[in-house]
């Protein structure tokens, strides 16, 4: 398995297969085959920095510049040092948010990966026919699109109409009759936001570590059933080191899926009218930049959801990199 | 995905309850699909009545009817078809480029190159449409299709490379050597040999990247603004907002004409794209 440590043969040399040296012929050929990769990369690299790498060191430099209405139309940006991010981390609001999202990102990621890490472990141990029925449905649930299932979920938790009402109520919480989600306050507008994003996002954590979970050697765990080990102890010591890495890769793309949650939270606030009690830091962004206007402040926050995002799955990545087998 | 079971239980009692979870957790998870699918059959009268209609049996297709009436959902059907395959195609060109040139060659900076795939596909759009949006803006492409094909190139990008490059390691480099004792060049070894070995990848690649384009919301709503052409999704959170807000059979009428055409595709393709995902770097 290989690590992140660089790779020590020469450049242009193929381990596996180096082609034959026989004299200045060969060499012309290694020079050209020590530039062709870099040929090969030119073109991805570069439309990845047009829309991904300029635009991210404009937003730094942004950042730190007064860049609202009067520089769109003209006026040239002033300088502000550090401003930005002072306004920004002094106002209690954008804490009220970041505490929210994080609430918000540690309850979805979490549920989410507990019930997907569960469903895999039982769907092995169903019958056939069951376990196609399981992998169709979520299968459909992952490839909904992001919109569509918001209105269907919004629908369906309707105050009036929603099946989700008639349901709780005709199982005797009638204090549900009528009850509405949206407009009920922050802790119910984002259990229906969670509901969707929970919904979406467990297909792909049950599906991929069901396939990892495959990859365990069953002679393995049968000798530790036939030693007397139990069920958790197997499950422990010899299912859990295998699927390690995929769950940890699973982890962190739910940590940031939910944290930088967008769509969901914007078109729920759409019909629920109330951005204030409601705003995630993305959509935090979203008014301060494209609504609002201020796009060196918007950038700021922006900088700030990345570090956030940065600090909490670095380690992970890294583990991911020295455990993953990047050959 | 292979049917092993490890951890096979004994009494098939409990076998039989395990079964009956399972098969309770596929109705919950189908059970929105099937909900829109049941409302947009109804008339919007039947959602009023007391309690919930749970099969339509007064079957209509007139929500369905009214949006493919509406030149509104044709425009952004034209609209989020060439965005899509716009994208896609820029892509997948230029990643099978990419996956090659990590897959097939050792040079210095490879393993570094690798690393920065992996950490771009982890920024989020979120986290960048400010500048992205200044920066199309800047350059009048906001509310086009080149602007927003360019942006959504950015993000699929790194997820193809990643996953082509699996596809890439899994076809064994002794072919393209026998062709180039045979007299192939380098070049010519791959496109004669492995290229056409990875038809089925680029199948399966193509179509996640262009599900993932027309899916998206977040940068076309922002990048689309200022009224005109707008994709699928767009028009649909219009829809909802707009006048038809209490429309529920046209709204879920237009959520499955959106969603159906991509659960055929992702059903077809699923299996490659989840052992694409998994294995284009991460073994166990």
């Amino acid at each position: 398995m290989a690590t992140l440590t660089p790779t020590t043969s020469p450049p242009g040399t193929v381990p596996r297969d180096s082609s034959p040296g026989r004299g200045d012929v060969s060499r012309r050929a290694r020079r050209r085959q020590a530039f062709l990769p870099f040929l090969l990369l030119a073109l991805p690299t570069g439309l990845v920095m047009l829309a991904l790498g300029y635009p991210m060191a404009r937003q730094l430099v942004m950042s730190f510049q007064e860049f609202g209405i009067a520089q769109q139309f003209g006026q040239p940006a002033e300088w502000v040092g550090f401003a930005n991010y002072q306004a920004i981390l002094t106002d209690t609001y954008f804490w009220v948010v970041t505490v929210r999202t994080l609430a918000f990102t540690a309850v979805a990621a979490g549920l989410t990966m507990v019930v997907g890490v569960g469903l895999a472990v039982l769907m092995q141990r169903v019958a056939t026919g069951v376990r196609v029925a399981l992998q169709l449905a979520l299968l459909f649930a992952w490839a909904t699109p992001v919109i569509a299932a918001v209105a269907i979920w919004k629908l369906m938790a309707d105050h009036r109409h929603g099946v989700v009402n008639a349901v709780l109520s005709g199982a005797g919480l009638t204090g549900f009759d009528g009850f509405h989600w949206l407009q009920a306050g922050t802790t119910p507008f984002l259990i229906v936001a969670a509901t969707v994003v929970i919904w979406a996002s467990t297909p792909l954590v049950t599906l991929a570590t069901y396939a990892a979970l495959s990859q365990v050697d069953e002679s393995a765990v049968e000798a530790a059933q036939i030693d007397g080990a139990s069920t958790p102890r197997i499950l422990w010591h010899i299912v859990l080191p295998i699927i390690r890495p995929v769950l940890i890769l699973m982890a962190i793309l739910q940590v940031i899926w939910d944290l930088r949650v967008f769509a969901q939270i914007y078109s729920l606030q759409q019909t629920a009218g109330n951005t204030t009690d409601t705003n995630l830091l993305g959509t935090y962004i979203y008014q301060t930049g494209i609504a609002g206007g201020d796009y060196g402040m918007a950038s700021a926050l922006a900088m700030v959801m990345l570090l956030l995002l940065l600090a909490l799955t670095w380690r992970y990545v890294r583990i991911l990199g020295r455990q993953g087998d990047l050959r | 995905m292979t049917s092993t079971t490890p951890l096979r239980p004994r009494r098939t009692a409990s076998r039989q309850a395990l079964n009956i979870t399972a098969l309770a957790v596929a109705l919950l998870w189908i059970f929105p699909i099937y909900w829109m699918v049941n409302v947009s059959l109804q008339p919007n009268a039947q959602m009023r009545l007391e309690g919930p209609t749970w099969v339509p049996l007064d079957f209509t297709p007139d929500a369905y009817l009214g949006v493919l009436s509406d030149s509104s959902f044709w425009t952004a059907m034209r609209m989020s078809m060439q965005v899509s395959l716009l994208a896609v195609a820029v892509a997948l060109f230029s990643a099978t480029l990419a996956a090659v040139a990590l897959s097939r060659f050792r040079f210095r900076s490879r393993t570094a190159i690798i690393i920065t795939v992996l950490v771009v596909q982890m920024i989020p759009a979120e986290a960048l449409f400010i500048s992205q949006f200044r920066m199309l803006s800047g350059w009048g492409l906001v509310n086009t299709t080149l602007g927003l094909s360019l942006l959504y190139v950015g993000t699929v990008m790194p997820f193809i490379v990643w996953m082509l490059k699996g596809f890439v390691d899994g076809v064994p480099v002794d072919l393209e050597e026998a062709a180039m004792i045979d007299g192939c060049t380098k070049v010519g070894a791959f496109f004669r040999v492995t290229f056409p070995l990875l038809g089925p990848g680029l199948v399966a690649t193509g179509v996640f990247g262009f599900l993932v384009s027309w899916n998206e919301f977040t940068l076309a709503l922002v990048m689309l603004s200022s009224g005109g052409r707008v994709t699928l999704p767009v028009w649909l959170q219009g829809f909802q907002e707009g006048m038809s807000g209490t429309d529920w059979a046209g709204i879920m009428a237009g959520s499955a004409l959106i969603a159906i055409p991509v659960l055929i595709l992702f059903s077809i393709v699923q299996r490659r794209m989840a052992s694409g995902m998994v294995s284009g770097a991460v073994k166990g």
